[in-house]
């Protein structure tokens, strides 16, 4: 198949050591509005100094609660928003700067959306639709038709029988295979997925899920896998970054993560997952009450609200993604437990129990 | 992926058929009055163009002995009027007037207009306040005011009530293109489009233009009663058409001092604008309703 070209070869610049994607310092805040003349200064922190890194040809899985600015990360990550402060640096380049153009990080960076039903439009054809990206890049009608209908194929929909229908005669697993098969039209080296499957019936999630796994293999593609279901994130990720309030609490390899985590906020997430077992079964919420108000996010940790290992010193003063916490690959946790020097009474448990 | 394969074995020509507009057609096509509408319309239309074949008459030739004669009169089917004029024939050349004023000024009044609207939601931002702020000024003021207004401002004469009847259209027009291009423009499919890197001009032109001309047609489509009325009004007025040119509103107007000497008469073109106007409502509501779909 010629689109499984090298999509890591050519195009590769920096090697597999170099980072695909990095993030530094990303900031969103968007202004309240609470009327004509006041509001000013009000703002809602969406996305609050985050940092990260997605290597070559692995998958990030990014986890949190709904509002805690997963889907405003892959926006800016995007640029379907402006970011307000922040980096992002593709494969040693900066982006939107001299160096990478948006018109060429777009074509490497593409974004299969949530809602597969709103993500269509309406009044396209499935081939049109997939072919309208290469279309808009120069590519002849026919060429983009054929191509289209290559990766119709390939994401399991028959081109003869699903090219000229119109998304309303398709099930939502199959609209799902659309975008996934318009997202790989431009070739891109980096998929951001953000919620693919969770609109879609557990069986058919599976289906996509291991059609995305096949997808990645053939393409060589690089995945930001964003979820609030754990059991996905498991299956799919390499390395795990757990979000809340719009700040990275933990990240790490998603195995460690998922069985030792250090920060409480991902115990409690862990442990509201539902067991299959019944032995195993939760009895009461992990967590209690809402998430707070981004608009006035708590001092300190903005956490401590709801941890139940509050100490004086979590509402005093915020704690940073602390240093590598000695595994394999690297682990790191913005919580003072995970700090001795912190003065967290919870801190000198840890060293002792690590 | 059985299920799948079982509803799927079309017919090349089946498949090309269902297309959005065959849908709504066929839909449309199952709704007894707007196909009544639809017929009504289609009649008014066709007697108004073949005008001199249908005619019994000369709209122009009237006879001082024969004025006012009631309808079903021997020689006149429904009637003359004032001048002696036949009633029928006059109420069918009527219709090219009246038709033009109603449709024409709706049809500059939807090209301008959904221009205006689409640009600025698509925009958004301060550039769409600037342009909705300034087209509400023009909405705050009552459509006939306006349109009496500008015609009286303007001269009488037909082509400056179509004018003025366009400029009072736009603001509608463009305030509902413009809700619901700011509706598409959310749409994750067009934020697809951008970050497949698209230009402004070709998502317009691909994502938006289709998903939003349909209600802004359907909305256009009931503007033409409206139009017809205040261009009526407006002759009746004697802003538009001048005697002795044949047209409803000022026929009603002409036959006014009749109304107690024939009143069924004097009522006719009355009818006539009533006919028509809810004609093109109904037919309105109809493809509304048939555009309807799960999209």
């Amino acid at each position: 198949m010629t689109l499984a070209s090298d999509s890591g070869g050519a195009r590769d610049r920096g090697g597999p050591a170099q980072p695909l994607l990095s993030v530094r310092g990303l900031v969103k805040h968007f202004p309240v509005k609470t009327g004509v003349f006041g509001g000013a200064g009000r703002v809602v922190r969406a996305v609050d100094h985050i940092a990260f890194e997605v290597s070559k040809r692995e998958t990030l899985g990014i986890v949190g609660e709904s509002g805690c600015g997963k889907s405003t990360t892959a926006r800016l990550l995007m640029h379907i928003i402006a970011r307000d402060a922040g980096e992002i640096l593709f494969d040693g380049e900066k982006v939107g700067a001299r160096e990478l153009d948006l018109s060429s990080y777009r074509r490497q960076v593409q974004m299969v959306f949530q809602d597969s039903h709103a993500s269509l439009n309406p009044r396209l054809t499935v081939e049109d639709t997939v072919a309208f990206g290469p279309r808009v890049h120069g590519v002849s009608r026919s060429t983009a038709l054929r191509q289209a209908h290559d990766l119709l194929n390939r994401v399991g929909l028959e081109p003869a029988r699903f090219g000229g229908r119109y998304p309303h005669e398709l099930s939502g697993g199959q609209r799902q295979r659309v975008n996934i098969a318009r997202a790989l039209a431009l070739q891109p080296r980096l998929l951001i997925l953000d919620e693919p499957v969770s609109a879609l019936d557990k069986s058919v999630e599976a289906q996509v899920l291991n059609l995305l796994l096949d997808l990645k293999d053939e393409f060589g593609l690089t995945y930001l896998f964003i979820s609030h279901d754990l059991n996905v994130v498991r299956y799919m990720s390499d390395r795990v970054m757990v979000m809340y309030l719009g700040k990275a609490v933990e990240v790490g390899p998603s195995d460690v993560i998922l069985k030792d985590p250090r920060h409480p906020y991902t115990t409690a997430l862990l442990a509201s997952m539902p067991s299959m077992d019944p032995d195993n079964r939760t009895e009461e919420a992990p967590l209690f009450g809402d998430p707070p108000n981004p608009i006035d996010p708590p001092p300190g940790c903005r956490f401590h609200t709801r941890c139940k290992f509050a100490a004086p010193v979590c509402s005093a003063r915020e704690p940073g993604l602390g240093a590598d916490l000695g595994d394999d690959l690297v682990h790191r946790v913005a919580c003072h437990m995970a700090d001795p020097s912190s003065g967290h009474p919870g801190a000198v448990a840890a060293m002792e129990r690590a | 992926m059985a299920l799948a394969a079982a509803d799927t074995a079309l017919p090349e020509s089946r498949r090309m058929g269902r297309g959005y507009w065959a849908d709504v057609g066929r839909r449309l096509m199952r709704d007894p009055v707007a196909v009544t509408a639809a017929c009504v319309i289609l009649l008014i239309v066709l007697a108004a163009i073949l005008a001199p074949l249908v005619a019994p008459a000369d709209p122009y030739k009237g006879s001082m002995i024969r004025r006012l004669k009631p309808i079903l009169d021997a020689n006149y089917l429904l009637g003359s009027d004032e001048l002696g004029r036949d009633m029928l024939t006059r109420l069918i050349y009527g219709g090219r007037l009246s038709l033009f004023m109603g449709v024409l000024p709706v049809v500059s009044a939807f090209l301008i207009g959904s221009s205006i609207g689409i640009f600025a939601g698509y925009v958004g931002g301060w550039v769409n306040t600037l342009i909705m702020r300034t087209i509400d000024v023009f909405y705050a003021f009552p459509s006939v005011l306006l349109a009496i207004a500008l015609s009286g401002a303007l001269g009488a004469g037909i082509l400056n009530a179509i004018v003025s009847l366009t400029i009072v259209f736009i603001p509608l027009i463009s305030r509902v293109a413009e809700a619901v291009t700011t509706q598409i423009r959310t749409r994750d499919y067009v934020e697809a489009a951008r970050v497949s890197g698209a230009g402004p001009l070709t998502i317009i032109r691909v994502h938006v233009l289709g998903n939003v001309l349909g209600p802004i047609f359907v909305y256009a489509t009931s503007l033409i009663s409206v139009s017809m009325i205040l261009a009526s009004g407006l002759s009746f007025l004697g802003l538009g058409s001048k005697p002795p040119e044949p047209e409803w509103g000022l026929m009603l107007n002409t036959l006014r001092t009749a109304i107690y000497v024939q009143p069924l008469v004097a009522a006719l073109p009355g009818a006539m604008i009533f006919i028509t106007s809810i004609s093109f409502n109904l037919l309105s509501d109809g493809l509304r309703s048939a555009m309807e779909v799960k999209q």
